[in-house]
């Protein structure tokens, strides 16, 4: 490794300052220290450093992504082979496995590649222009992105929403640790709202236009996800027959059914479909302290509280759904680990993390619920309390500092 | 009663190198140093010119805003040196001993029987001013305070440091001494000591009120000690001294010579004995280190997660009770090896990303003072207060001085902290930031805007 070390610092002068490629500092710098922990050594203070550092944590993350990944990619070729009667749901889950791989990769991967080209090629540009060093937040954002992505999303529109969201949601702000927005989220959300008659229907599947055009599709599927059909249940009647049928699709033989949720056999995003896959990256993210286990544990409970108000309320069909079934589908896992998390966005303070899970939790049913346009509640709703999290710490610490300040008084009024 | 009070917060860093109990005499140093940067809130004053004859227990410089706040010299000898750093600040006055220690001869008092200004004027004339410290602002104690009530920990809980049992063996009646003083200085009353639990030194100590705490680092550190007896608040201030600092003042007093003796730790994985080992306050490093090669050994004087870095041609620090020997962490690490994504099975992490938690209880690690990585801005939360045992939110009061905002900073308690106490927060940053400094730069704004 020394040979590879002494490589780079006899290239280094071409990239340093005066040097012909110095306008390209930053790509040589942020590839030597992703390659080489820089010898940089404490100064005063403190003389030994934990050994962790950005670069570690961030991996942690992509580490805890990896099995929502690797299910996603197998399970967009499941629903494609699926749509067109190639499978029956009955088939036991290895059938066709390395098609159905085969089919997920090419899909998976173009979103993948988009995702961290654009995003990262806007990183450096901003790093360049600053002066700074690259920051690993986009590290992790880039990975996210393309597994909230719904699968035949075209690519130019994901190549966009990734410039929107660093550009707006987080170089404005002074880039990675200033953001006040959820990159990835916002990138969703600028997709949700700039096109949103591309984003609704039949993406959900690879191909599930052009397969019903051609009259291939199978019986009962649309390409609509289980948030889509159960939207389409509000306003109606309970015994509708339009209603009893989409609900008999979440009835334990149905396609929705809660261990088809919970495993995520069902059509939606790359990444949000599978509870367990998702869970298995929050044991990882629990257990190494990176992400919180109190924002996670109270976004549940806010979900599954708001969950139950309308199992008792049960005013439609959607409120009937029982609430352990409505926190494993669509999108509340996948934005209660990753995204509620974010350290940058999320509420800082560790009382404050608390309440902002939990209304996280109890907005994104409330959301999805109420209102039938935004089936996605989590995004909103998550979105929301991101702007809401600093009005949190504010009050958290209010009450400390208003401890301090009748101490204080205490203090002046007791006899010296 | 002695009331036991537990701290869950903290952090104790299993380093390689822990001083045994032995006490070892330092061969006796040629030079020994005064230097003033070591003691915050005082600009240095001259008495001396290079080449005057002093004595131990001679003043080398005072304090330019309180003249009677004296800086003494701990040996008799020549003033050999006078160094300077830039615009010409003062960085050290070094003395050369000639060996036969004769001190200057003060009156010998009995604190019992002076008054409080008396016995402030004498404590000050003998250099003892300069060894107090104070809360707000973690600077040199000023006499002219009457100080709500006066600190000392009873025991160091940082990583290598000394063990007070064995600094004080032996000075039972010179510490006793030293705590009447203290608790006539602090009007009768209130003097606190803090204690570890199985410390049989302080048994009979008596005019003291104790309390024994249970915890990791930093339960040592006065400051945590302060915020969880009584907590300091706007306009009140607490002094604090070291333990051995106070036995000295107890001695000086008694016998009417100078006392200025240190029983150091000296430990650290580039250490070969690590050991105690009794010298006096200023020494030059190489009489307690012997000759290292400091290009890939980092001395410390102090303690390794506040101390200050030294070379072979240093001193000890005025403050200082502990050297410690690291190696230098100034190779560049391969990622996969020993970088960032190494397994790590060497490392000492709070971070469970590696696996230190895995790993027996009793295993000590070389730690080297590399960065392990580069400074980012805050991302990670909830890292710092995990080894911060105070009521107050760090990250916040951070920031609040990141943006100069003084009336922030006061609201959100800074006089209640030193930068020592937010050492384990720096250790654990995975941003790498200066916590240290920055409070630093926070405490000396606040002092100024105070006036």
């Amino acid at each position: 490794m020394k040979a590879v070390h002494n490589l780079l610092d006899t290239i280094r002068p071409h990239f340093a300052e005066g040097g012909k490629l110095s306008k390209l500092w930053v790509v040589y710098d942020s590839l030597e220290t992703f390659a080489f922990t820089p010898g940089h050594a404490t100064k005063n203070g403190t003389h030994i450093r934990d050994g962790v550092d950005l670069k570690r944590t961030m991996f942690m993350v992509i580490l805890a992504l990896i099995p929502a990944l690797m299910f996603g990619t197998w399970n967009q070729g499941h629903q494609y082979l699926l749509s067109i009667g190639e499978i029956a749901p009955t088939d036991p889950m290895m059938t066709a496995l390395w098609d159905k791989l085969f089919i997920g990769a090419v899909k998976v991967l173009p979103l993948v590649v988009v995702s961290y080209g654009v995003g990262l090629g806007i990183e450096f540009l901003f790093a360049g222009m600053r002066g700074h060093s690259i920051n690993e937040g986009y590290l992790v954002s880039g990975m996210l992105i393309p597994l909230i992505m719904p699968v035949d999303c075209p690519l130019w529109m994901v190549a966009l929403a990734v410039a929107f969201a660093v550009i707006i949601a987080k170089e404005v702000f002074g880039g990675t640790g200033m953001n006040i927005l959820n990159v990835a989220l916002t990138a969703r959300a600028f997709l949700f709202f700039a096109y949103p008659k591309q984003l609704s229907g039949e993406i959900w599947i690879h191909q599930v236009k052009a397969s019903a055009e051609a009259g291939l599709l199978a019986d009962g599927y649309t390409g609509a996800t289980a948030l889509g059909y159960l939207a389409s249940t509000v306003g109606k009647g309970l015994d509708e027959p339009a209603v009893t049928g989409v609900m008999s699709m979440f009835g334990a033989q149905g396609m929705f059914s809660f261990s088809n949720s919970l495993l995520g056999l069902i059509p939606g995003s790359i990444g949000e479909t599978s509870a367990l896959a998702i869970l298995l990256g929050a044991a990882l993210l629990i257990w190494t302290g990176i992400g919180s286990w109190k924002i996670m544990s109270s976004f549940l409970a806010g979900g599954l509280v708001m969950g139950f108000l309308f199992n008792l309320l049960g005013l439609n069909a959607y409120m009937t759904l029982p609430a352990i079934h409505q926190v494993v589908m669509g999108g509340f896992m996948f934005g209660m680990v990753f995204m509620a998390t974010d350290p940058v966005s999320a509420a800082q303070t560790e009382r404050g993390k608390w309440i902002y899970g939990f209304f996280g939790g109890f907005l994104s049913i409330m959301i999805r619920v109420f209102n039938p346009a935004y089936p996605e509640g989590v995004m909103m709703a998550i979105l929301f309390m991101n702007v809401m999290a600093p009005l949190i710490d504010h009050y958290v610490i209010e009450a400390n500092i208003g401890k301090r300040e009748k101490r204080a008084l205490a203090a002046q009024s007791a006899p010296a | 009663m002695t009331r036991t009070i537990r701290i869950k917060k903290g952090a104790d860093i299993r380093l390689k190198g822990r001083p045994s109990p032995l006490v070892d005499r330092a061969p006796f140093a040629t030079f020994f140093a005064v230097q003033p940067p070591n003691y915050l809130g005082i600009v240095p004053k001259l008495e001396v010119k290079e080449g005057v004859h002093v004595k131990a227990g001679s003043p080398l410089f005072h304090s330019k805003e309180n003249t009677e706040v004296k800086f003494l010299s701990p040996v008799s000898g020549v003033v050999s040196q006078v160094l300077r750093g830039e615009k010409r600040r003062i960085l050290a006055v070094v003395v050369e001993s000639d060996g036969k220690n004769e001190s200057q001869a003060f009156a010998p008092i009995d604190p019992e029987a002076e008054d409080r200004q008396t016995l402030v004027s004498a404590i000050a004339e003998r250099g003892f001013f300069a060894l107090i410290e104070q809360r707000p602002f973690a600077t040199i104690a000023n006499p002219s305070d009457v100080p709500r009530s006066i600190h000392v920990s009873g025991f160091d809980s940082a990583p290598l440091a000394a063990d007070m049992e064995v600094v004080l063996a032996g000075r039972e009646a010179a510490f006793q001494t030293g705590i009447h003083t203290l608790r006539k200085l602090a009007n009768g009353s209130n003097v606190q000591l803090g204690l570890r639990a199985g410390q049989s030194f302080y048994n009979a100590i008596d005019g003291i009120d104790r309390y024994v705490f249970d915890g990791p680092h930093p339960t040592g550190n006065v400051g945590v000690q302060i915020h969880h007896t009584c907590p300091i608040n706007k306009g009140e201030v607490a002094w604090t001294m070291h333990a051995e600092d106070v036995a000295n003042l107890g001695e000086t007093l008694t016998s009417g010579a100078y006392c200025a003796k240190r029983t150091i730790a000296l430990g650290g994985s580039e250490c070969e004995e690590p050991r105690h080992i009794q010298t006096l306050l200023g020494s030059a490093i190489s009489s307690l280190v012997g000759s290292v090669n400091d290009e890939d050994v980092r001395i410390i004087s102090g303690n390794p997660l506040t101390g200050d870095r030294t070379s072979n041609n240093g001193f000890l620090g005025g403050l200082h009770h502990q050297v410690c020997l690291l190696p230098e962490g100034n190779k560049p690490k391969f990622l996969l090896t020993d970088g960032w994504l190494g397994m790590g099975f060497d490392k000492f992490s709070l971070s469970k990303s590696y696996p230190t938690w895995l790993l027996p209880k009793s295993k000590e690690f070389i730690m080297d003072t590399c960065n392990n990585g580069e400074e980012r801005a805050f991302v990670v939360t909830g890292q710092y207060e995990p080894v911060f045992p105070f009521d107050i939110f760090p990250v916040q009061l951070l920031k609040s001085i990141l943006a100069n905002d003084i009336d922030a900073m006061e609201k959100l308690g800074i006089y209640e902290v030193a930068p020592e106490d937010f050492a384990l927060c720096e250790y654990a940053c995975t941003s790498k930031i200066a916590v240290q400094s920055i409070i630093r730069s926070g405490l000396d704004m606040m002092k100024k805007e105070l006036g």
